[in-house]
């Protein structure tokens, strides 16, 4: 008999829907049928058993071409890049579980690495407006239960977090919110007419690069003064009409996303939407909440911080000290410097993500990419070391968009002789020991790894 | 009817993109969810575009060869869409502004008909500018 597995957790987007039923085959080898789910999550769990997966880590040859080897030489080799290079990048962290990235943390701190996660191109922008000035927000349980007024700014949850608004914002019926969609008000602004927008009651069309005019036109009007008749492609009378919904709230969200991060302004359009927030908080309850994407980015923020001090951008070159400066520290700053001279790929894939004039700059050093699937990062690589699939093949504790945290739990067992991110990074840490300690014994002469590329 | 015009680049997520991307990178379905750009018709007018014409698409660092699709999310003139991805990714600027989030929306480019060239796939576009494209294998 196939076996339903319930509750089981999906690991796309930051929603992390916990309500997926996953059947699995008698042999508990392939995954047969997910019920639940968004297109995307669907095709992750599909994704793992269809078709055939490395079960080897590969390493690159001469002649371009990759080599299967053993876990313990891909180890070996991992752990003698990061002990030659003088400044080695980690990076990543969508797409695995808060052991994993415990476990890349002691790495980084023992070898001096740079250690950074996807919100560096994501979110990153948040965590600066929110060292800035502080972060009113709610859990998702508290906007399904309490709030009559979202909105939706620079955000396209049905494409993003196609879930997001079926479970916690438009439609579900929540203890105050009983009425669902029919009492609560949409407001979505974004410069295109997005999915998003199609089931708003309210759309602005703000002009791109403008959202942080918007924000100042809407403080100001929230405070009685006069604004312009018109404001980043918005008339006054929209402008007054939205505020005045706002006012008028029992309980609201902002849901804001990549269209503020990623404009002109980055962190400073996060900053005054936390600001407009805390000016609605004079007349009623207003909450904001980042739409973090991948379903535990959120994760390593929390972990690190709770290791470090530090969410993201964390330099340990001096080991036993932190320090963190975007801008300096940041995976992509840190690239196009030329200030790195190795590089982790781990959960996510910087070869497709990653502007290309950065990629170029990465490989010209080591470049090792640990990951389950083959993606951008795994083939330009040195070295890739498949893993399992966190959620589906791995359980562990994922974070989601609200900093709530949740036991992810596996629903197959991975590939044949595959492991975890976890394990891999232990492994390393303890190579990295051993290399330690045969340097220590033998003085001050430096260990070379196997294969190309290696003597660098 | 204009060569080439300017426009604003915003280069974002769509649900057709992240399907195929946990399909797989080297798919067709990535390919063809990724490898297009979405204009105002009054853009594709200026430059007198067919549907599922192909069109070269310059910034600041790059250029990339794309399709023109109409998509059901509409933009206003002068704003262009590529979905986020290896072909976007051939044309951001890396840029920060001191933040490490490079300029993925809101970057000026020149689009223009691209005649006789053709869309790259994703293996051929990032190996090659790693120097270690080797052809279809």
């Amino acid at each position: 008999m196939p076996k339903k597995v319930e509750n089981v957790g999906c690991p796309y987007c930051g929603v992390c829907c916990d309500d997926l039923v996953v059947t699995v085959s008698d042999d508990g080898k392939k995954i047969l049928e997910v019920e639940n789910a968004c297109a995307i999550g669907n095709e992750i769990f599909h994704h793992a058993t269809r078709g055939k997966r490395i079960q080897l880590p590969r390493l690159r040859q001469p002649d371009g071409t990759y080599k299967d080897i053993s876990y313990d030489e891909a180890i070996d080799y991992a752990a003698k890049v990061l002990y030659n290079a003088k400044k080695p990048l980690i990076y990543g962290f969508g797409s695995t579980n808060c052991e994993g990235m415990a476990a890349a943390a002691k790495v980084a701190e023992r070898a001096g690495a740079v250690l950074d996660n996807c919100a560096s191109i994501c979110h990153g922008s948040s965590f600066l407006a929110i060292f800035d000035n502080g972060y009113p927000s709610c859990t998702l349980g508290e906007t399904k239960n309490r709030a009559d007024v979202i909105v939706y700014w620079g955000a396209n949850p049905a494409h993003a977090h196609p879930r997001h608004m079926s479970r916690y914002s438009i439609f579900p019926r929540g203890f105050f919110t009983g009425k669902g969609h029919k009492s609560r008000k949409i407001i979505v602004i974004d410069p295109r007419h997005t999915d998003t927008a199609q089931v708003a009651d309210i759309y602005l069309q703000v002009k791109q690069g403008h959202d942080y005019d918007l924000f100042n036109a809407f403080r100001t009007a929230l405070r009685g003064h006069e604004i312009p008749a018109e404001v980043a492609g918005i008339k006054r009378e929209q402008i007054l009409e939205v505020a005045e919904i706002m006012k008028k709230a029992r309980f609201g969200t902002i849901f804001y996303g990549m269209g503020l991060c990623h404009s002109d302004g980055r962190n400073h359009n996060v900053d005054i939407a936390i600001s407009m927030t805390r000016d609605l908080n004079d007349f009623t309850k207003w909450t904001i909440m980042a739409m973090r994407g991948h379903y535990n980015i959120t994760g390593p923020g929390a972990v690190w911080s709770w290791q470090f001090g530090y969410p993201y951008c964390l330099d340990l070159t001096k080991k036993d000290i932190a320090y963190m400066n975007p801008g300096e520290t940041s995976s992509i700053d840190l690239a196009m410097r030329d200030e790195v001279d190795a590089f982790i790929n781990i959960g996510t894939d910087a070869g497709a993500h990653f502007p290309i004039e950065a990629v170029k700059h990465l490989r010209k050093h080591p470049w090792i990419t640990i990951d389950p699937n083959i993606c951008m990062a795994s083939e330009i690589s040195d070295l890739h070391i498949p893993v399992g699939i966190v959620g589906v093949e791995v359980p562990g504790i994922v974070y989601r968009m609200d900093n709530v945290p949740i036991q992810y739990r596996k629903v197959i067992d991975p590939p044949e002789g595959v492991l975890s991110d976890e394990e891999v990074f232990e492994r390393i840490f303890k190579r990295l020991g051993e290399l330690e300690a045969e340097e220590a014994a033998k003085g001050p002469a430096k260990a070379v790894p196997q294969g190309i590329r290696a003597e660098e | 009817m204009a060569n080439r015009i300017t426009l604003n680049m915003i280069t974002q997520r769509s649900i057709e993109e992240g399907v195929a991307m946990e399909k797989g990178k080297t798919t067709p379905e990535y390919f063809e969810a990724c490898s297009i750009i979405e204009m105002h018709d009054d853009d594709v007018r200026t430059l007198g575009l067919v549907p599922n014409q192909l069109v070269k698409v310059t910034s600041e660092c790059g250029t990339v060869i794309v399709k023109v699709v109409k998509g059901r999310q509409s933009l206003y003139p002068g704003l262009a869409f590529i979905p986020q991805g290896v072909w976007a990714n051939q044309i951001v600027p890396p840029r920060t502004q001191a933040t490490g989030e490079p300029q993925y929306s809101g970057f000026p480019v020149t689009v223009e008909p691209a005649n006789g060239e053709r869309r790259k796939s994703a293996l051929e576009l990032v190996q090659g500018a790693v120097g270690m494209w080797r052809g279809d294998q």
